[in-house]
């Protein structure tokens, strides 16, 4: 019984870092209507930057906060830069963009910080077990980290002019710009907040996983399978699908499929949400009388 | 009847075909002038040339068909389609600027279809209203609102896609004004609403010209209505200006109220 409350709150630990992933696709999406398959890479690009910078002698939380405002600062010029081009452009150019992304993120990821598995290191104290045992010092912390980032997004989306503008923005392009929105302005912040949030994501994860340029590929994918389980529209139910899909993921690895299987889960995830309810348990369904 | 030949003034082109172009409007300060406006959409030409004035403080109509480019014609003035010719708002010109500068220079703009946040509440459609102020005023606008439209306080919290078709063109309303506008620009108010509503409505819309003294560009399908509240008129087809002058005038003359107008 131990071992299985064990893997439910690990499982809580990592879906922490699906469900920010989630959240990050789902605020491209929601504003363009496309997955930026690239995400995964940006977060990897992102943790070796914070890598470099705590190498170079800076304190962790230092490093953390510069890493999110460099990574922001990257998502607004990757939209400025690449996606900004392609607004009007067919569907498949811009998917044609995401992967060329993609590939570009994480071949400067090799070339500049090598191939090689590195070490990261976390803030938490990992010596001594938390939760009498069943969750390591970094599982515990980097839950609350994950949790505190997602209530700040959330109060930000739900209770500030920006936000409010860029949900609107994201709803009602014509008519949020009559009100005076900028919209393709709120689509770059969205892009870089999106990056922002998957840096996190990966300083989270690394010292799990360890880092090398394709750390985020799987986690991409978890996350992507919690983002459509919760719901592709629904930020909420995204979040609440990253956090299902690391339980799910954890138990089944642990009593089903075993370790060696356990991203196929998340392909199951996918294809069953695709099959049986395609906007996902939360999709977003609009109320409306005509 | 025919018009009073001595006040509209009938043009006779080669094809021996007379086209009346109106009676003459008395002159006033323009809070909008159109000169030689064209629109398209991407190689489709819709308008071909308007010249329309719309007056400072009073409520100008704009009058056609189905397809005449009434729509098209408030889409031109916020640069919402391919535009050419000049549109000053008083004397500033604003052709060729983004939707959202014209929008900030303060003509606001109540779209066909009402461009409600359906997904958003209405406290949050209010307040993206009044997104680019940054004034202390905005509360104290927001109630005049509910002054005008109380069903708007009821409804506050509620997801603005779950109001009645009438509340939502309050809505429209509501949001455009908390601009704090120059210019409002109106597309069909009465569309798809129960003619009880759409009266109430156009009452209302009266009240806030003369209150909140904002000039009013009114696109209207219900010509009858719109006549009744306006002060100027353009009548429009195929995207040129056929007939224009002062409301009262064009509801006087039977001949273009049946020829245009159909009623």
């Amino acid at each position: 019984m131990d071992g299985f409350i064990h893997q439910i709150l690990s499982g809580i630990a990592t879906g922490g870092i699906y469900a920010s992933v989630a959240l990050a696709l789902v605020m491209i999406y929601q504003a363009t209507h496309h997955i930026n398959f690239a995400q995964g890479e940006m977060a990897t690009f992102s943790t070796y930057i914070a890598l470099t910078l705590i190498q170079a002698g800076l304190s962790y939380w230092v490093a953390f906060v510069l890493t999110f405002i460099i990574s922001f600062v990257l998502g607004v010029l990757v939209e400025r830069i690449f996606m900004r081009p392609m607004a009007r452009a067919p569907e498949l150019s811009s998917v044609g963009v995401f992967v060329g992304l993609l590939l570009i993120f994480s071949s400067i990821s090799g070339w500049i910080f090598g191939y090689t598995i590195k070490t990261f290191p976390t803030p938490f104290d990992t010596g001594k077990p938390m939760l009498g045992g069943f969750l390591s010092g970094h599982e515990l912390g980097s839950t609350v980290v994950t949790l505190a980032v997602l209530l700040s997004v959330y109060m930000f989306f739900r209770f500030t002019r920006l936000g409010l503008a860029m949900r609107a923005a994201a709803y009602n392009p014509v008519s949020s710009r009559l009100v005076g929105v900028r919209v393709s302005w709120m689509l770059a912040l969205g892009w870089g907040l999106a990056a922002g949030i998957g840096a996190i994501a990966g300083c989270m994860v690394a010292p799990i996983v360890f880092l090398d340029p394709n750390m985020m590929a799987g986690i991409l994918l978890y996350a992507f399978a919690g983002a459509l389980l919760g719901g592709i529209t629904n930020p909420l139910g995204a979040v609440l699908g990253g956090f299902a899909v690391g339980v799910i993921e954890n138990i089944g690895g642990a009593y089903i499929v075993g370790t060696e299987l356990k991203l196929t889960m998340a392909l199951v995830i996918i294809v069953a949400v695709l099959v049986i309810k395609p906007s996902g348990l939360l999709g977003r369904t609009v109320q409306s009388r005509v | 009847m025919q018009p009073d030949a001595n006040l509209a003034e009938a043009h006779v082109d080669s094809a021996g075909t007379v086209t009346l172009s109106g009676y003459p409007m008395p002159s006033v300060q323009a809070r909008l002038q159109a000169t030689g406006l064209h629109a398209a959409y991407g190689d489709i030409r819709v308008l071909h040339g308007l010249d329309f004035v719309v007056a400072k403080g009073g409520i100008t109509a704009l009058l056609g068909a189905n397809g005449a480019g009434k729509t098209t014609t408030l889409r031109a003035v916020c640069n919402m389609v391919r535009t050419q010719g000049e549109i000053r708002l008083d004397d500033v010109r604003i052709d060729g600027k983004l939707t959202e500068d014209i929008v900030r220079l303060g003509v606001a703009h109540v779209p066909d279809g009402r461009g409600t946040f359906l997904e958003l509440t209405v406290e949050e459609n209010l307040r993206l209203g009044a997104y680019t102020r940054h004034d202390k005023d905005v509360a104290g606008d927001t109630d005049r609102m509910f002054g005008y439209f109380p069903k708007l306080k009821e409804r506050f919290r509620q997801q603005a896609g779950t109001l009645s078709g009438g509340e939502q063109q309050m809505l429209a309303i509501a949001r455009a004004l908390l601009l704090r506008p120059k210019l409002l620009l109106l597309d069909e108010p009465s569309f798809g609403l129960a003619p009880l509503i759409v009266k109430e409505i156009f009452a209302i819309m009266q009240r806030i010209n003369a209150e909140e003294g904002v000039s009013i560009l009114l696109v209207e399908q219900n010509a009858s209505l719109a006549l009744q509240i306006s002060d100027r008129a353009y009548l429009l087809e195929t995207g040129r200006i056929v007939f224009s002058g002062p409301s009262a005038e064009i509801r006087r003359d039977e001949s273009i109220r049946r020829s245009y107008l159909g009623y």
